[in-house]
């Protein structure tokens, strides 16, 4: 059941990302050079829709939450590491495999990289443990730092994409 | 005839259901919450080959690798069958040597293309191992979560690839 429910969701979301546009390299490399913000739109946009939902749920205790620990070294450094290889390569790990779907044959050498940079960072694990508990803060929600509930964060967040697609609809990006 | 076109708008509030119904399928069909991600299960894949070649490997990262079939692998597969079979039917199918943009700032070289994709992916590989994950994992799942670790790490990843592509690709 855990297999079939992740293939129906992985094939729903491969055809959403191909009709939205978003696997494209250049429309990856033209978010970055503010040339053409759809992906931002995407992402921000399903963000937000699946933030009310998600902590609608998550306040009713009907399921838990998986976070991410805020390892500041780790996040800082790794986060410079793929925004480079994201510039060059115009693609990340999931839109890379929907990028060779669609015929981008050189999207095949950006795949083979990331296998190659995730066996790298296996075998230098042991080199690279000391980064990742630098800075690290355990698992934490914004709005258990800001001390509120998150649905005013969420509404702070939706403020501020609507300011953002504002701005973008405006200078038609 | 021009390809279909979906609204990014609309695109990502579809997504932003489908993690809703996936987190609540799963919860009440397997009992464990799951989110959107990609790429630990290329780190999967990396373990299962260097396995086969270094069987003796052993860290503390390999091991909490499982490297049974799970339900990211098959989250995984589905994009690329969901690509594959859209594609086709919407037109957008093309097969595509060397992109627009790089095109127009390095020429129409396959083999430089393929070269700066390599290396680009090498880093975005290991940077979304250190990094814990990628724009789905910290971008989707995380920012849905409202996890502060993700809120930074999707800033940090938008910093560094504004300022390496306009390094990259100015003009």
């Amino acid at each position: 059941m855990e297999m079939l429910v992740g293939l129906v969701a992985g094939i729903i979301f491969g055809t959403i990302l191909t009709l939205a546009g978003v696997i494209r390299y250049e429309k990856q490399v033209a978010a970055v050079l503010f040339k053409d913000m759809t992906i931002i739109k995407f992402m921000f946009s399903a963000a937000i829709v699946g933030a009310i939902g998600i902590n609608l749920l998550n306040q009713l205790g009907l399921i838990s939450l998986h976070l991410k620990p805020l390892a500041l070294g780790a996040i800082v450094f790794g986060g410079i590491l793929f925004g480079l290889g994201w510039a060059l390569t115009g693609y990340c790990p999931g839109t890379a495999v929907a990028a060779i779907a669609e015929g981008r044959i050189h999207a095949i050498f950006a795949v083979i990289g990331m296998i190659i940079g995730s066996a790298l960072f296996i075998n230098l694990y042991p080199y690279v443990k000391p980064l990742i508990d630098l800075g690290n803060f355990g698992k934490l929600t914004i709005y258990q730092v800001a001390n509120t509930s998150p649905f005013l964060i969420i509404l702070l967040l939706t403020i501020a994409a609507g300011v953002l697609f504002y701005v973008f609809e405006k200078n038609r990006l | 005839m021009k390809e279909t076109r979906l609204n990014p708008y609309i695109g990502g509030v579809l997504v932003g259901l489908l993690a809703i119904a996936v987190v609540y399928l799963t919860t009440m069909l397997i009992g464990d919450t799951k989110f959107f991600g990609t790429s630990t299960t290329f780190a999967k894949i990396a373990a299962a080959i260097q396995k086969t070649i270094t069987p003796n490997i052993s860290n503390e990262y390999f091991n909490k690798l499982n490297l049974k079939v799970d339900w990211q692998m098959m989250f995984v597969l589905g994009i690329f069958i969901g690509a594959l079979i859209t594609s086709l039917l919407n037109r957008s199918f093309k097969l595509e040597l060397v992109p627009p943009i790089f095109m127009d700032k390095f020429g129409s070289n396959f083999t430089l293309r393929a070269i700066l994709a390599l290396l680009g992916g090498i880093f975005v590989g290991f940077g979304a191992r250190l990094a814990d994950g990628c724009p789905s994992g910290h971008g989707l799942s995380g920012m849905m979560q409202l996890s502060l670790g993700s809120l930074i790490a999707v800033i940090v990843f938008f910093s560094s690839a504004i300022l390496f592509a306009n390094i990259i690709y100015r003009r």
